[in-house]
């Protein structure tokens, strides 16, 4: 975890005033609705269907225990005990009172927490992999160069009032799991030829209404020049990104209109202006950074301890969840265990206050007071001695996030939805709650193995329904909710966009539509551990077109 | 509307000429862009002192060859979320080291403040005029900044890495309750 010294700790409180003043002059009438509004934007606060709402950053996913605990306090004293996780890895309040906001944010500072780079037309909360510093696929910890790139987005003078937000995910590992390819900048960390760490340049990827896969603009750059080549990519979108239509305004579609290669040779004509000035890393900035972040102390352990294999042996239930749930750690003896927010019937990626409060504890009790939050809307203990995997199932079941259905049909991502969002032009978390139940056989979800659904209520696209392996988008048609199905869509190292299946079915029959896709995928695989996307990649859509579009 | 300067209200000596009308020799005159670059040799050798309209569409390298007998440039800010102009500033401070009048014009209010000044602007023409005496104030808001920017002010991480502290009172300001 990094650790907030004085400086962070002093613009965070800064902020808050700065915050309680804007809203004070709002309340006063000094400030005009429109004038507010790019104001509350910028410290994470929308305006929905029903009332304010309060999106709050978690900084690459990372949270502490007493983080958390805040969490609970905040979603129990100002909202309705309960937070939805997003597929941003921040945190959604959805019934928040204006006048409340000062003093909820003040409680957030306290822990560290806010709501900046959450929304409005800047630089977003960076995201990477939920595993990042036990992953053993990766190569270093993305997390530093994470907190760097927070710290200079923070507030950033130049690009505060960017043509529109601007998202920027990293992975160091070789297992994407941060979907880098559909960002507005993805950040590789990789070796180069003469054994030094980097980052391979990926920009202009994005889902919406304009969906692309990023281009590679720089295959590898030294970590000196992280900065300065962010810098010199941001510039040029500021200056050059479209504002005369929303739509066209992220940066996809500038590095589309000119082309991968020219958008590159302008952001080298930048970068070569500025590359050895102020913003150059240097090693003492890095060591700096790094000396900030706070690393377990892990005891010597061996893996598959006596106590995980008695307990494996003696409860199917427990050896279900495990072989589903938990992953393998860099450190010996470790696991890294998943928390499935996503139980039959439930909107996905919403957690309790008290389940917040719980899990907390037992983070404090079992992964060294630490938790994570995943793109996938699920949460994770990162450090958890295998011995402790079968006392902790059974604090986890009985606080309901131990389904064992991580990466399978049911952990659905979703937007919220015609349920919360302006936006919306269809319901989305009822669409996941009936798959849920039309699936709640573990059994079946293991027949049928990996399978990402993701659902958007709207064409903005926030339930990443491009990348998902089937995915499901709500249009609406002469005022009624249809839904267009894609299969074969990826957000990992392969990614790729999903093809569409055949006209857009309605409301009543997208669990029925979901299932004959499924079934159909049951026969057409080759053999059993054939997944989805591998049968949906060899026989492309026709063979699911022909058997859906027979029965409906 | 108030022109701010130093953190005070200031008269604006620059007096705006339209395109074709003819530019007076001893008076500090304001031109928009396409005149300045049309009549440069004529313009620029005047008594009186020229600023310069720049707008945030165009690119201001094309300035760059004429900053050193420039006085002032004002750049556009259409409205709140258009942020063109912060490039524009930090590239003319920064790259071609202009060091005379940088005037931030249109919608301009008070939480843009810090960071048109961090950005390189040294004169406001705000839109409320309520908005002006808040300037000192608005400036003061932050201490912390993270980005070197021309304005100058030392970084989080220069002054961690100097061993310089966090004045106190801004560690507990907005935690009182």
């Amino acid at each position: 975890m990094y650790v907030y010294d004085a400086f962070d700790r002093a613009l965070l409180a800064q902020r808050v005033e700065d915050f309680r003043d804007q809203v004070a002059r709002r309340i006063s009438g000094e400030l005009t609705e429109e004038e507010f509004k790019p104001l509350r934007l910028m410290n994470g606060v929308y305006l929905q269907l029903h009332a304010y709402m309060l999106r709050i950053a978690i900084p690459y996913g990372s949270l502490s225990s007493d983080q958390l605990r805040t969490l609970a306090l905040v979603t129990r004293r100002y909202d309705r005990n309960y937070g939805h996780f997003t597929t941003r890895q921040n945190l959604q309040l959805n019934w928040i009172k204006l006048s409340d906001l000062p003093d909820l944010m003040a409680d957030l500072a306290t822990a560290k927490l806010h709501g900046m780079q959450t929304s409005g037309n800047c630089v977003r909360n960076v995201t990477t992999d939920q595993w990042a510093g036990v992953a053993p696929d990766e190569i270093e910890d993305p997390r530093i160069w994470a907190e760097i790139l927070r710290q200079h987005s923070t507030m950033h003078p130049e690009f505060t009032f960017l043509p529109r937000k601007f998202k920027i995910a990293l992975t160091a590992a070789t297992h994407d799991r941060a979907a880098i390819r559909v960002h507005d900048i993805g950040l590789r960390m990789h070796r180069n030829g003469a054994g030094e760490t980097g980052f391979e340049v990926v920009v202009g990827g994005g889902l919406g209404r304009s969906p692309f896969i990023g281009k590679t603009i720089k295959p590898f750059l030294h970590k000196r020049d992280l900065l300065t080549y962010v810098e010199a990519i941001l510039r040029v979108y500021n200056q050059y990104g479209r504002r005369d239509n929303i739509y066209k305004a992220r940066i996809k579609i500038l590095v589309h209109e000119l082309g991968a290669e020219k958008f590159a040779s302008e952001v080298e004509a930048e970068w070569q202006s500025i590359k050895d000035g102020a913003l150059a890393i240097d090693d003492a900035f890095v060591a700096d950074i790094r000396a900030r972040f706070r690393y377990p102390t892990y005891e010597v352990l061996a893996d598959d301890p006596a106590e995980l294999k008695k307990a494996q042996a003696a409860s199917p239930r427990f050896a279900t969840w495990h072989k589903n749930s938990v992953a393998p750690h860099r450190v010996p003896g470790y696991a890294i265990v998943t928390l499935s927010l996503k139980p039959e019937g439930a909107p996905p990626g919403d957690a309790t206050s008290e389940q917040m409060d719980a899990i907390a504890d037992l983070a404090d009790r079992y992964s060294f007071s630490e938790i994570r939050v995943g793109h996938e809307q699920n949460l994770v203990l990162p450090h958890v001695a295998q011995r402790d995997l079968p006392a902790l199932w059974e604090q986890l079941d009985r606080i309901g996030v131990a389904t064992p259905n991580v990466s399978l049909v049911s952990d659905i991502i979703a937007c919220p939805g015609l349920d919360y969002c302006s936006l919306a032009n269809t319901r989305s978390i009822p669409v996941a709650q009936e798959l849920t139940r039309r699936f709640k056989n573990l059994d079946t979800q293991r027949e049928i193995g990996r399978l990402h659904i993701n659902i958007s209520g709207c064409i903005n696209a926030c339930g990443h329904h491009h990348v998902g392996h089937i995915g499901i988008l709500g249009v609406e048609k002469n005022g009624q909710e249809f839904f267009q199905i894609t299969l074969g869509g990826r957000a990992d190292e392969k990614a790729e966009l999903g093809a569409l299946l055949g006209p857009a079915v309605p409301y009543e029959e997208v669990a029925d539509v979901v299932e004959d896709v499924v079934a159909a995928y049951i026969e057409l695989r080759e053999r059993p551990n054939e997944i989805f996307l591998d049968t949906v990649k060899r026989v492309g859509v026709e063979p699911f077109k022909e058997r859906v579009y027979a029965t409906h | 509307m108030p022109l701010i300067k130093n953190g005070s209200i200031v008269d604006d000596r620059f007096v705006r000429v339209l395109d074709d009308a003819p530019v007076p020799d001893d008076f500090a005159v304001l031109v928009p862009a396409a005149r300045l670059l049309a009549d440069a040799s004529e313009i620029l050798t005047r008594t009186g002192a020229t600023g310069v309209l720049w707008p945030n569409d165009r690119n201001v390298a094309e300035l760059a060859p004429y900053l050193d007998r420039v006085a002032l440039v004002t750049l556009a800010f259409p409205n709140f979320r258009d942020g063109r102009a912060y490039s524009q500033a930090r590239i003319l401070r920064e790259r071609y080291h202009f060091r005379g009048e940088l005037r931030a014009t249109g919608q301009v209010l008070r939480d843009q403040f810090l960071f048109l000044y961090r950005a390189g602007f040294d004169a406001f023409e705000v839109s409320k005029a309520a908005d002006a005496p808040a300037f000192i104030k608005a400036m003061a808001t932050y201490s912390v900044f993270y980005q070197p920017t021309g304005d100058g002010r030392p970084t989080a991480a220069a002054r961690r890495l100097a061993g310089t502290s966090v004045k106190s009172h801004h560690e507990t300001a907005g935690t009182a309750r």
